[in-house]
């Protein structure tokens, strides 16, 4: 039995208990209320607060009459919510591109053509029902307690040399995604494992080190900066560009061997019941990139041909049925038994 | 329905059904190849995907499993951006996909794809499955791999298909249209070229139509020439005819109106002579009528080759008066020539013209009351008009028109004898120069006037 499997079914048991309507987890709602309001639109996310707050108020100012009712969730909760549970949402944005293929593949989501979808590359739209936004790398975050700028290893190899040669140092002093409990982590080491064989080396060698398994890029940033960690694996590299411009003690790491850039999308539900509002919105998320100070308020990086062609290390995650392989029930549970293998081992 | 007549319009709309039919043909052969190729294409794709992932099964303590390779379903999404669904069953429980995919033609043979179509969760889709035997126990296990997809690509790629296919059937039409629509008047080409030659011709020309004719129309002008030849030789032998005629008649009347002043001269009863003077009147009369139809004849025969002489038309006119004076004293009437001082230099055939001249002056004395005056007058302006003006009883109400057709003659001649052959010679006459022949009332309010009018060559 899966551990995020076995935990929404408890949570389904726990929400039919107490006769609540949702089941999937909620960390986190906001209303931003329009005066006078006209309508409201209804979104779900993965986005925290902070970084969507100022594309919100951007949005009522260009459309206003609109109350923006903001649910925060995490990407296989957002999953579970419109896939098995019918919640009824206006729009769903999403890290996990994976998960929100699924959606679109498997009939969850109406199709729209943006206005704006001829300036848009073709990579960034998918059955014109997926709308890429943003282009976010997974990066490493290292703690500046241990290492100084420009020493932290560029590649892979020279991490796992570094981890294996200094044990003592970073025992227990790891950090990185629980790929059971976050779709962006799981999207993000299944990438890995399908880029390159060092993944599951690494993944051996953090678990004899007896990594720490977060749930949030935030909280992994936050122990890094705190010196509690030295350096944090797969993190989103987006909110820790932001971190760093409040806080000090870490420094980002774009390791040079390769370079995961997933796409984070939106996307309208079949259901949805403010269809023309979250049309709108999706127009001014796919227009971001038009918008620098944006881009600058929100931390996220828009979608940008050029960026990919200059860093041949990037690699972005493309749409199409090919993310709906590690969702295969058998293939997810021998991935995650794997995973399980490798990093969760007993300290000797 | 009814036929249309014109040959033009039933060629074209004949080309033009075709052509459609064709173009419809075109559309829906080109519709239907492109459609079966990608239809193809795409059960192809869906077949190596269901092979890749049943080549990738495996057995694991006893149990069938599946490591899902992920090109298998990543390579249905390089030609377009369908849906996908696949579904894994092991002896016909679902070990992993979509459990509710509907299976319905289930491969019997290993190794060989199956297809269908159906429809799932709202589009539809074509699958391809697979049979493999899986050995994981003694008797091993029937796994069926089965792929779906939707087909919105392949109905994007039909529709471009259909758009394209009918848009040059359509140009295709048009085009063979436009070309019928030549066909049908370069075929006819011959035939108008023909109608315009026949149409042309004068009224008395019977020769026979020589124009070059396509191999289809040859019957049609030999019979058509055939029948003029016919026609022309049953004229001539008419004409032949009352030629020989009149020819035969001259001359014992000659010999009888001789005999005739003889007994005239003998008789002395005055009751026996009038009896006598009008058969002489009467036998002058045929004589000359027979001389009219004899100048007739002869200016038939020669306005068919007109000889272009150079004369002078003064003299002719002199000439012509001169003979007819002795008539003219019969009745006392004065023959006036208001004639230019010098020659009248004209280029045609003398003998023709002074017919003419005869024939009308001959009717002038005819018509004229005794002791009256005949004009004969020529003015030479772009064309000659030559006109002879008498004192007579005119046209009356006549349609001018008809009294130059052969044999017509007016309604007030009264006691007067004649042929109604003369103003149709001259009419023949003027027509052989390219002219024509006028009549109108003398400007004096009573008389005739008839005009020769001749061009200049």
């Amino acid at each position: 039995m899966r551990v995020a499997d076995f935990a929404l079914r408890l949570i389904a048991a726990l929400a039919l208990w107490t006769g609540a309507a949702i089941a999937f987890e909620v960390e986190d709602r906001q209303v931003y209320t329009a005066v006078p309001e006209s309508s409201v639109l209804r979104i779900i996310s993965t986005a925290d607060r902070a970084v969507f707050e100022p594309i919100i108020a951007a949005f009522q100012q260009d459309n206003p009459g609109i109350t923006v009712d903001y649910t925060i969730t995490g990407t296989t909760d957002l999953m579970q919510a419109i896939y098995n549970e019918g919640a009824v949402f206006d729009l769903a944005i999403s890290s996990a591109m994976d998960l929100q293929t699924k959606l679109a593949n498997d009939g969850f989501v109406q199709s729209y053509s943006p206005a704006n979808a001829a300036s848009l590359p073709d990579w960034a739209i998918w059955r014109d029902q997926l709308f890429a936004f943003t282009q976010e790398p997974a990066v490493m975050v290292v703690s500046d307690k241990f290492f100084a700028l420009g020493e932290a290893p560029q590649t892979r190899d020279a991490l796992i040399a570094l981890l294996r040669e200094n044990p003592e140092t970073f025992r227990g002093r790891i950090g990185t995604y629980d790929v059971r409990r976050s779709g962006f982590g799981y999207l993000m080491a299944t990438q890995d494992s399908r880029t390159s064989e060092t993944f599951w080396r690494l993944m051996e060698v953090m678990g004899r080190l007896d990594a720490q398994l977060y749930c949030c890029s935030g909280d992994m940033i936050a122990d890094v900066a705190a010196g509690k960690l030295a350096l944090a694996y797969n993190v989103l590299g987006s909110y820790a560009a932001s971190e760093l411009a409040a806080t000090d003690g870490f420094h980002i790491v774009e390791l040079t061997d390769f370079v995961n850039v997933m796409l984070r999308t939106v996307l309208i539900p079949v259901n949805a019941e403010n269809i023309s509002d979250a049309r709108s919105m999706v127009d001014f998320l796919t227009a971001l990139r038009n918008r620098p100070d944006l881009v600058k308020a929100s931390g996220l990086p828009p979608v940008d041909m050029g960026a990919l062609q200059d860093n041949p290390a990037l690699r972005p995650i493309r749409f199409g049925p090919g993310l709906l392989v590690f969702l295969d029930q058998l293939k997810e549970s021998k991935f995650l038994r794997s995973w399980e293998n490798s990093i969760v081992q007993e300290t000797p | 329905m009814r036929q249309p007549t014109s040959i033009r319009k039933r060629l074209f709309y004949q080309l033009a059904a075709v052509a459609a039919v064709l173009s419809l043909a075109f559309v829906l052969v080109v519709r239907g190849v492109a459609s079966r190729a990608a239809e193809g294409t795409q059960d192809d794709i869906l077949a190596a995907s269901a092979t890749a992932i049943a080549d990738s099964l495996s057995s694991e303590q006893g149990e069938v499993t599946l490591e899902l390779p992920y090109s298998a379903l990543s390579m249905l999404g390089t030609i377009n951006e369908d849906r996908v669904f696949y579904r894994v069953t092991v002896d016909g429980e679902t070990l992993t996909g979509y459990a509710d995919l509907p299976v319905t033609n289930v491969p019997t043979r290993l190794d060989v794809s199956a297809f269908s179509t159906e429809v799932y969760r709202g589009d539809e889709v074509r699958l391809a499955s697979i049979l493999r035997r899986v050995s994981n126990t003694a008797t091993g296990s029937e796994v069926v791999v089965t792929v779906a997809q939707t087909r919105s690509g392949l109905a994007a790629i039909s529709r471009r298909i259909t758009v394209t296919a009918t848009g040059v059937g359509l140009l295709f039409f048009l085009l063979a249209t436009t070309l019928s629509l030549l066909a049908a008047n370069s075929a006819l080409r011959p035939l108008s070229r023909m109608t315009s030659a026949v149409t042309r011709r004068g009224p008395s020309d019977l020769r026979p139509v020589t124009a070059e004719t396509p191999a289809e129309l040859a019957p049609l002008v030999g019979a058509l020439n055939s029948f003029m030849a016919r026609l022309r030789s049953s004229l001539t032998r008419t004409e032949d005819l009352i030629t020989e005629a009149a020819h035969r008649v001259r001359t014992p009347l000659a010999t009888v109106r001789t005999q005739a002043e003889v007994t005239h001269r003998k008789l002395n009863k005055p009751e026996h002579k009038q009896a006598i003077r009008d058969m002489i009147r009467a036998i002058d009369e045929s004589s000359r009528s027979a001389g009219q139809i004899l100048d007739h004849a002869m200016v038939t025969f020669r306005a068919d080759s007109l000889a272009l002489d150079p004369l002078d038309l003064a003299a002719l006119i002199t000439e012509t008066c001169d003979r007819l004076a002795p008539t003219a004293d019969l009745k006392d009437i004065a023959l006036l020539r208001e004639l230019p001082d010098g020659p009248v230099p004209f280029k045609g055939d003398g003998i023709m013209l002074q017919a003419a001249l005869h024939n009308i002056l001959d009717n002038a004395i005819k018509y004229s009351p005794e002791d009256s005056d005949i004009t004969v007058r020529i003015e030479a302006n772009s064309a000659l008009h030559l006109s002879i003006t008498d004192q007579g009883r005119g046209f009356g109400n006549m349609d001018l028109e008809s009294l130059t057709s052969r044999y017509s003659r007016g309604a007030n001649v009264g006691d007067v004898v004649g042929s109604g052959l003369g103003l149709t010679i001259a009419d023949e006459v003027a027509r052989a120069h390219g002219g024509r022949l006028e009549l109108s009332h003398s400007k004096e309010g009573q008389g005739a006037c008839v005009s020769l009018i001749l061009p200049y060559v």
